[in-house]
């Protein structure tokens, strides 16, 4: 809807445009049931960035302070992009397999619940 | 001869609804261009009923009266070096995040009623805007003279305002009253004058002001005193906004209704860290957080909203998401601030044994089985000397502007995620409260400040966490932020208490 506004057709600047990062892109990666991390962690990379980089840097800068990281199969991990499941090519970019700005990419890991089991 | 005294009736009338005068050469809608844009419908002014019976020479008085005895206790606190007669010095940490976190909004409140007072064509709402927007500023001023005391010896409290402007969770309550001063009149007053002073100010209000009282700050607790007078002059404001928008026309109604659930939902949002307050940053516990929530939402508002029903109005929609995250808010919220304490300017800590125990007791249903063992694993991290710190920046949502902390009810392990896309870019919400302010006015929320967006575009002094902690926001590293255990905060203390029995047995020897 139109905001009500003392002028006409009131729009307003859009401050988190692509544009607005020097060439990156800002994306979202959640750890599911593991809220020891208490909130999805943000990052503003390129969107040329293959997709092997967040398994090799990104995620494990951070997330590897938690005791269940080491034990993370990664072959079984689930992916999910803005809610829907989702399999990553590893070698293609974000861009071209649509993790696009501020897209949520999450991941969940069967048979790891968390500190005892807590969700954390 | 002397002249003849006026009767407090012919005096209330002079000085106030008598200060109307005919506008004669000037159309109504040139005077007061905003009354209609909103959409509500003002058919008579009269109407409004004046919800305090004060006049300006009287209300000068009665101020001068409080103010008057308010600082002579600011003086004897000082003089007899209250500070130390605080709890424990944890509880300095809730002051450093009222006087960052709530006293500019009581700046933004005074400007906020000054500047929509102005707008509404009958002089009975311009008169009560007027006066409750000089409490604002009176306490905004008495509250920094109350906590001044702190920042001769305390550290995080010397940058309050410039902070507000612009530290990450600083932003929430900032643009939580930057939405309802850019927003038209009417709904100001349903947000600011019904919403938070009426419906919510029990929870933020009371909590920072009886914690106070039971952690021994005689100067944060006088002022609350102080300030009490006015507080309930601002809920008869709150409410008679109300009661005369339903009353002047139906039409009004859904669009009341509308702010009503919008501004229920931002309020309980920005109730966040008063959750966290007062479930883990007061030594001496007031009552849990859930406690507070029961008796002054789910029991108070309750009946006003029954109150309120013969008008048409129902509960917030949100209220009982609200009702079922009571028994989280507090766990997740003290979650995020230990998680990004190196990057806060106060400080957080784990709770000791008995303080875990008495969560357990006042969180039956939740605390045990989903946050003790992650406070006790963060336990045993900073006794092995690895203290966590989250190393990356969280997620934010955009339009309470918070870090996504928070879970699904249905879920609670689980992070609720909500996104909208509009014209073509997408934008990420903690919960669907949040969502549907922004869907309703996209081109608002389009253009929130959100820290962690800002610092990535080069807005806040640099690329380096440094330059954006010590340059941008003006902490001082080492000694504002990072956990209370170590902190010269804590050094402090425990010196000042040392030299204290030193000093004792200095004298029962001679």
């Amino acid at each position: 809807m139109a905001v009500a506004a003392i002028t006409d057709n009131y729009a307003g600047e859009r401050l988190d445009r692509v544009e607005n990062f020097h060439g990156n892109q800002v994306i979202y990666i959640g750890w599911d049931y593991h809220l020891m991390f208490c909130a999805p962690v943000a990052f503003a990379i390129s969107p040329d960035t293959p997709f092997d980089r967040l398994l090799e840097e990104l995620i494990p800068g951070a997330y590897s302070q938690h005791p269940e990281f080491e034990r993370i199969d990664w072959d079984s991990v689930q992916w999910i992009l803005n809610g829907e499941a989702f399999t990553p090519e590893l070698d293609a970019s974000l861009a071209a397999q649509g993790i696009d700005h501020k897209s949520i990419l999450r991941f969940n890991t069967p048979g790891l619940g968390g500190i005892q089991g807590s969700g954390s | 001869m002397s002249p003849k005294k006026l009767s407090l009736k012919e005096k209330y009338s002079l000085l106030t609804r008598d200060l109307e005068w005919e506008y004669s050469y000037r159309d109504y809608k040139e005077i007061f261009p905003q009354e209609e844009f909103e959409g509500i419908k003002i058919t008579d002014w009269s109407k409004w009923e004046d919800p305090f019976r004060l006049t300006m020479d009287a209300y000068w008085k009665y101020q001068a009266e409080k103010e008057k005895k308010l600082y002579a206790i600011f003086d004897a606190f000082a003089q007899n070096n209250g500070q130390l007669n605080v709890a424990d010095a944890r509880y300095v940490n809730a002051v450093k995040l009222f006087l960052t976190g709530v006293s500019p909004l009581e700046y933004q409140a005074y400007s906020g009623f000054a500047q929509v007072g102005r707008q509404f064509g009958g002089v009975g709402a311009r008169v009560a805007c007027q006066m409750q927007s000089l409490d604002e500023l009176r306490h905004v001023q008495t509250q920094i003279h109350a906590m001044s005391h702190y920042n001769k010896f305390f550290d995080g409290l010397s940058e309050f305002n410039h902070m507000h402007d612009r530290v990450w969770y600083l932003s929430v309550p900032k643009s939580f009253f930057d939405d309802a001063r850019s927003a038209g009149p009417f709904e100001y007053m349903v947000a600011i004058g019904f919403s938070f002073e009426y419906v919510l100010t029990n929870l933020l209000f009371v909590p920072f002001m009886s914690g106070a009282a039971y952690n021994g700050d005689m100067a944060t607790v006088t002022f609350g005193f102080s300030a009490q007078s006015d507080e309930a002059r601002h809920m008869t404001l709150g409410l008679e906004i109300i009661k005369f928008l339903l009353e002047q026309h139906p039409d009004n109604v859904p669009i009341v209704q509308r702010w009503i659930n919008k501004w229920f939902w931002r309020g309980t949002r920005v109730l966040t860290l008063v959750a966290m307050m007062m479930d883990y940053m007061l030594p001496n516990r007031v009552m849990s957080w859930k406690e507070a929530f029961e008796v002054y939402f789910e029991e108070a508002g309750g009946a006003l909203f029954k109150d309120l029903a013969r008008y048409g109005i129902e509960m917030p929609v949100y209220a009982e998401t609200a009702i079922a995250e009571k028994e989280h808010l507090s766990h997740q919220a003290w979650s995020i601030f230990y998680n990004y304490t190196h990057a806060a300017a106060f400080h957080t800590w784990m709770p000791n044994e008995r303080e875990m125990d008495w969560l357990s007791e006042k969180y039956p249903n939740t605390f045990d089985r989903y946050y003790r063992a992650r406070f006790e694993h963060w336990r045993e991290m900073e006794r092995a000397g690895e203290r966590f710190y989250n190393p990356t920046l969280p997620m934010l949502c955009q339009t309470c502007q918070i870090p996504m902390g928070f879970t699904e009810m249905d879920n609670p392990t689980l992070i609720a995620y909500r996104q909208s896309v509009f014209q073509g870019e997408r934008y990420n919400f903690c919960s669907d409260g949040c969502k549907d302010i922004f869907d309703h006015e996209p081109q608002k929320y389009v253009q929130s400040w959100l820290p962690v967006h800002q610092i990535f575009q080069g807005n806040c002094g640099g690329a380096e966490m440094e330059d954006v902690l010590a340059g941008y926001y003006r902490m001082n590293l080492g000694t504002d932020n990072l956990d209370f255990h170590g902190s010269p905060d804590e050094q402090r203390w425990n010196h000042w208490h040392n030299l204290q029995t030193a000093a004792e047995q200095m004298k029962k020897a001679s």
